[in-house]
């Protein structure tokens, strides 16, 4: 079974690189980028699970680990 | 089974006579896979076939020398039992292809070259070219080398402490990316790259083998063309984390006195540390493929010889002492595996699932592979890029405009904007950073330190290779003995076109000479080096680009110095004659758009007695500032002896240090280019020291004594600098503007890159 | 008294934090795998600069799962000094024994440089032996120095007398051109309410020779000795 958790950095917080990302786009000629943020996602392989403790399992993980709280906010889908 | 046919030798970059000698060392037909080993082991990269017949008539050997080329890296002796093991080695063509990866892993081949040897590395510098930064490909390529230098070296915590970057529009399609590295061990520790012992395991550690590089040697050995592009998967990927456990746990490993002999898995990684272990042996070698940690499924025998995965190391071990190893690995989260072992008869012997599927003679891939005598023929252009007739120039621009645009140019500009992304802190060793002449290190437990300067100048090589090469080493050296440092090793790194053209190869036989000469003269034997050829695009050579690093010992750390001019008041003097060449300076080439004439001459003679002369001075401690003349000449110089950044400068630090006020002598005669030959001829042989007034007569005198010309040309002092020529007002600027100008000239044009920082 | 000096197996500072504390201070040091338990009897702890796992992930977020900082945590819950130094803040940052977070530069690249930093507050362990608003020449080099924490957490950091270093120029004047990181408030290094947790980006162990370029990092490892000499006597 798979999951995927998508981590971004919470609104408040300025992204770097994701306002490096949206001048290059620009310049390159797309102006109506108004902003991009840029995230992570981690793609999580899981021994066979029902799909609500896998969700759990992940949204675990991600807490501990694959996010920081303080700055970043997290999504976690299960694929069947 | 495949069939092999003029398509298969052709993708395997081997020639039909190739192809015969393999078949008579083998005794037989090859099949695909023991084709594909000696692909890689005979392809340029591997084999040097085209430049060891040249590269044999360096000088290689010296009081100091411990260890000559043929090894992972040479090592010379810098007393109290320690030694420098250093080596320079390029990573052009990937890093055309992926600047990113292709900088970084060339940072990570050249590290593990050195902790190979059993030495700690403790500088990492670089010599990099590339296009102009007038375009967005040179912008990008050189954004993402600096990055992938940065990405890799300040991970692993090794600092990168100096270097020297050139742009140039014959470079916009050939980048070149030159690292070295230099590691201190003790004598005793150092250990070789030879397996020996019948019977004694062979073990593999480090990354997992994935389909990376495949046939990246060979890739590093064809001219680029329009489908380079797609050849995007034989690139490497870099993991500096990895690199750092293995370099550690190597080094605490190679303390146990279990291994027999390390190589690192580089340019045709499994194959070329089986085969070159056992062939320096003189034993065989049997391994099993299927041993091998892979992290890709379904990987062949012929894609596991042949990967180009990064981070992974062989090991030969005593017998019976490898639990001892397997522990330290185990300690740092690594897993070695044995893989096979050392057995009698030179042979590579490879199974898969114990069945044999090649069988080669270790020395048919290592020195049996061919060497050739290439033609060579001057080129038919050589003689007229000589002439230089500066009436056919126009008018002699103003030297104040002059000076003003030579600050801002990329090849003279500081170079803070990339060497700010390099950690040259870490280590606690760096005493002269990037930006300065050499970069100085000290060597923890002693009172000594090492200069280090790599050099190298492309157009003075297009317009006399022999001349250019002898001025590469002389201004690698001269670097070196600014900081004080006395030359006692030097590298080389070949950086040429095609040479299956006779011209190529002409310039390649022409810089081998030149460095080996001046070699000679300077008392800095090559312990060994690089050699990267077929740097083409389309038919189109790079300028020829032989890069020396050269590295010098000071007795006493204390008393290096650096180029930045020191106290009020303190005379100028110029050592060696302001002879005003202007072949192939920078100054024909930004005003006036041409790349021709001869380079500047060079007395080997007056070249080893200056370089005396400036060690002896800086070591009885009677100068406070020294900078050898180079790009931009005499006034570039003299500017940049007032600048006061270094690394040091943080935001808004263009202040500007002490000025300086001095009469430049002419002693030749260009009509209405005198003053501007003699503020910006390149001409060799000349350093720029000041000194404390009470000192004066003595550094006179010890010139003199040495046969050194020495002219007091200025003083030290004000906010300006002001230069002078018969006379007259030539270059009169406020400090803090031209360093203004100088320093923020390369972010100014990297700003415009797309994906670059505001 | 005794410095530990933990090493993860990606730290690159952790000899420099080493013979600094030993050769240059004088003092004892140890260097303790981070994959031990105890911190051998030391005195003060120091989390050195470096990558410790990697930190493909984000800096220092696997360290704080490393066996060692179980000790280390203890440790400073028991009031003793601990002592982070840019990727050893990070590692504390991440722990939860310092509030906020790093992000990425705001000129994204790294940045390795000699900067001025401002010692906001002497009543730590770590500047104990620093004059008040002493401006230290300390090098920096990292890509994810940019100190952040939500807008109340920061408010609290400030109340609290919390920043213990600033970014400032060589006078001490703070402002956005002297920041080089993009690090709120110019925060250079903070400490826990406590104070005896401190953390740091620049490099103090990387300052501490003359022919390095400067001495100026040496005071915050001789604040250490003077702090504890001064709780002993």
């Amino acid at each position: 079974m798979k999951a995927r958790v998508y981590v971004t950095l919470k609104p408040s917080v300025f992204d770097p690189q994701g306002s490096v990302v949206a001048g290059a786009l620009q310049s390159l000629g797309y102006a109506d980028v108004k902003d991009v943020r840029q995230g992570k996602f981690f793609e999580v392989e899981l021994a066979d699970a029902d799909p609500a403790t896998a969700k759990q399992r992940v949204t675990e993980m991600a807490d501990k680990l694959l996010a920081n709280p303080v700055i970043e906010s997290y999504r976690v889908e299960v694929l069947q | 089974m495949t069939v092999i046919d003029s398509t298969v030798l052709d993708r395997h970059g081997i020639k039909p006579d190739e192809y015969e000698r393999i078949q008579q060392l083998m005794g037989r037909e090859p099949n695909l896979l023991e084709l594909g080993l000696f692909s890689v082991m005979w392809s340029e990269h591997c084999s040097y076939k085209s430049s060891r017949v040249h590269l044999k008539t360096l000088p290689t050997t010296g009081p100091r020398v411990v260890q000559g080329p043929g090894e992972n890296a040479g090592a010379v002796d810098i007393g109290d039992g320690l030694c420098a093991v250093f080596k320079i080695e390029s990573h052009n063509h990937p890093s055309f292809i992926e600047p990113y990866q292709g900088a970084a892993t060339g940072v990570g081949g050249i590290i593990r070259d050195i902790f190979t040897m059993g030495a700690r590395p403790i500088a990492l510098l670089n010599a990099l070219r590339f296009g102009s930064l007038d375009t967005a490909l040179a912008r990008r390529i050189f954004e993402g080398v600096v990055a992938g230098i940065g990405g890799y070296g300040n991970s692993i915590g090794i600092p990168t402490v100096g270097g020297e970057i050139v742009f140039d529009e014959m470079y916009s399609g050939n980048p070149l990316v030159n690292v070295l590295c230099l590691g201190i061990a003790h004598r005793s520790d150092i250990i070789k790259g030879a397996a020996k012992g019948t019977g004694n395991p062979v073990y593999y550690v480090g990354a997992r083998t994935g389909r990376d590089g495949i046939h990246g040697a060979t890739m590093a050995s064809a001219e680029f063309d329009e489908t380079s592009a797609e050849k995007r998967p034989a690139v490497q990927v870099g993991d500096p984390f990895m690199e750092k456990l293995l370099m550690e746990a190597c080094l605490e490993v190679m303390k146990t006195g279990a291994v027999v002999g390390i190589q690192d898995m580089g340019a045709a990684g499994f194959t070329c540390s089986t085969s070159e272990m056992g062939s320096r042996g003189g034993v065989g070698m049997t391994v099993d493929v299927t041993h091998v940690p892979q992290r890709e499924t379904g990987m062949i025998p012929y894609e596991i010889m042949l990967s180009e995965s990064q981070e992974r190391m062989l090991l030969v071990v005593e017998r019976g002492r490898e639990h001892e190893v397997e522990a330290v690995f185990e300690k740092w989260d690594l897993h070695a595996v044995q893989v096979g072992e050392v057995t009698e008869g030179a042979r590579l012997k490879i199974h898969e699932r114990g069945e044999l599927v090649a069988d080669v003679p270790n020395r048919a891939l290592t020195d049996e592979a061919p060497v050739y005598h290439r033609p060579m023929t001057e080129p038919s252009w050589q003689k007229q890029v000589q002439q230089l007739s500066l009436s056919d120039l126009g008018a002699a621009p103003s030297a104040q405009m002059t000076f003003e645009r030579l600050l801002a140019v990329s090849t003279i500009a500081s170079k803070r904007w990339a060497y700010r992304q390099f950690d040259h802190s870490v280590g606690t060793n760096t005493i002269a950073q990037p930006g300065a002449s050499a970069a100085v290190v000290r060597v923890k437990g002693t009172t000594r330190a090492l200069a280090i300067s790599v050099d190298g100048n492309g157009r003075f090589c297009y317009l006399d290779p022999y001349q250019g090469a002898m001025l590469a080493v002389a201004e690698a050296a001269r670097n070196v003995a600014c900081a004080g440092g006395e030359p006692i090793g030097a590298t080389n790194n070949l950086n040429f076109g095609n040479p299956e053209r006779p011209e190529i190869m002409w310039q390649i036989g022409a810089a081998v000479r030149g460095i080996g000469d001046a070699c000679r003269a300077l008392n800095a034997p090559i312990t060994g080096g690089n050699v990267s050829l077929y740097n083409e695009t389309e038919g189109r050579a790079i300028f020829p680009t032989p890069v020396l690093g050269v590295v010098g010992i000071l007795e006493d750390a204390s008393r290096t110095v650096t180029r930045t001019f020191k106290s009020d008041g303190a005379p100028v003097v110029l050592l060696g004659d302001n002879s005003g060449e202007l072949g192939g300076s920078e100054y024909l080439a930004t005003m006036h758009q041409t790349v021709a004439g001869r380079p500047p001459a060079l007395d080997l003679q007056r070249e080893a007695a200056l370089q005396t002369l400036i060690v002896t001075l800086i070591r009885d401690g009677l100068v406070e500032s020294a900078h050898d003349c180079s790009e931009g000449g005499l006034a570039i110089t003299l500017a940049e002896c007032t600048f006061d950044t270094g690394w040091a400068a943080g935001a808004g630090a263009e202040a500007g240090g002490l000025g300086v006020t001095a009469e430049v002598p002419v002693l030749a005669d260009h009509g209405a280019f005198s003053t501007n030959a003699a503020l910006f001829g390149e001409s060799a042989s000349r350093i720029v020291i000041s000194v404390a007034s009470r000192h004066v007569a003595a550094v006179m005198a010890a010139a003199k004594a040495a046969g050194v010309p020495a002219r007091q040309i200025g003083r030290v002092g004000g906010r300006r600098i002001q230069l002078t020529v018969n006379g007259q007002t030539a270059v009169d600027s406020l400090v803090a503007h031209a360093e203004l100008v100088w320093a923020t000239a390369i972010e100014n044009k990297m700003r415009r890159a797309p994906g670059a920082a505001s | 008294m005794k410095f530990a000096v933990v090493v993860f197996p990606g730290s690159n500072s952790d000899y420099d934090a080493f013979y600094a504390a030993s050769r240059v201070v004088g003092e004892q040091a140890e260097l303790v795998w981070h994959k031990d338990a105890d911190l051998k009897g030391a005195d003060a702890v120091i989390l050195p600069g470096g990558f410790a796992h990697g930190d493909y992930l984000r800096t220092g977020a696997i360290a704080r799962f490393s066996p060692i900082m179980g000790a280390v945590t203890a440790f400073a819950d028991r009031g003793g000094p601990v002592l982070g130094i840019c990727n050893g803040f990070q590692v504390l940052l991440e722990a939860g024994l310092l509030p906020g977070a790093m992000v990425r530069n705001d000129r994204i690249k790294f940045v390795s440089q000699l900067v001025p930093v401002r010692v906001e507050q002497t009543d730590t362990p770590f500047t104990a032996a620093c004059a008040p608003q002493q401006v230290l020449q300390l090098p920096i080099a990292h890509g994810e120095g940019n100190y952040y924490a939500p807008p109340g957490v920061l408010d609290d950091i400030e109340a609290n007398r919390q920043v213990v270093f600033r970014y400032t120029s060589p006078a001490g004047e703070p402002g956005a051109d002297w920041n080089p990181n993009g690090s709120l408030n110019n925060i250079a290094g903070i400490c826990n309410r406590r104070r005896n947790v401190v953390g740091l980006m620049p490099h103090p162990e990387r300052a501490a020779e003359l022919p390095l370029g400067s001495v100026d990092g040496r005071v915050v490892l001789a604040s250490v000795v003077k702090a504890l000499a001064a709780v002993s006597r």
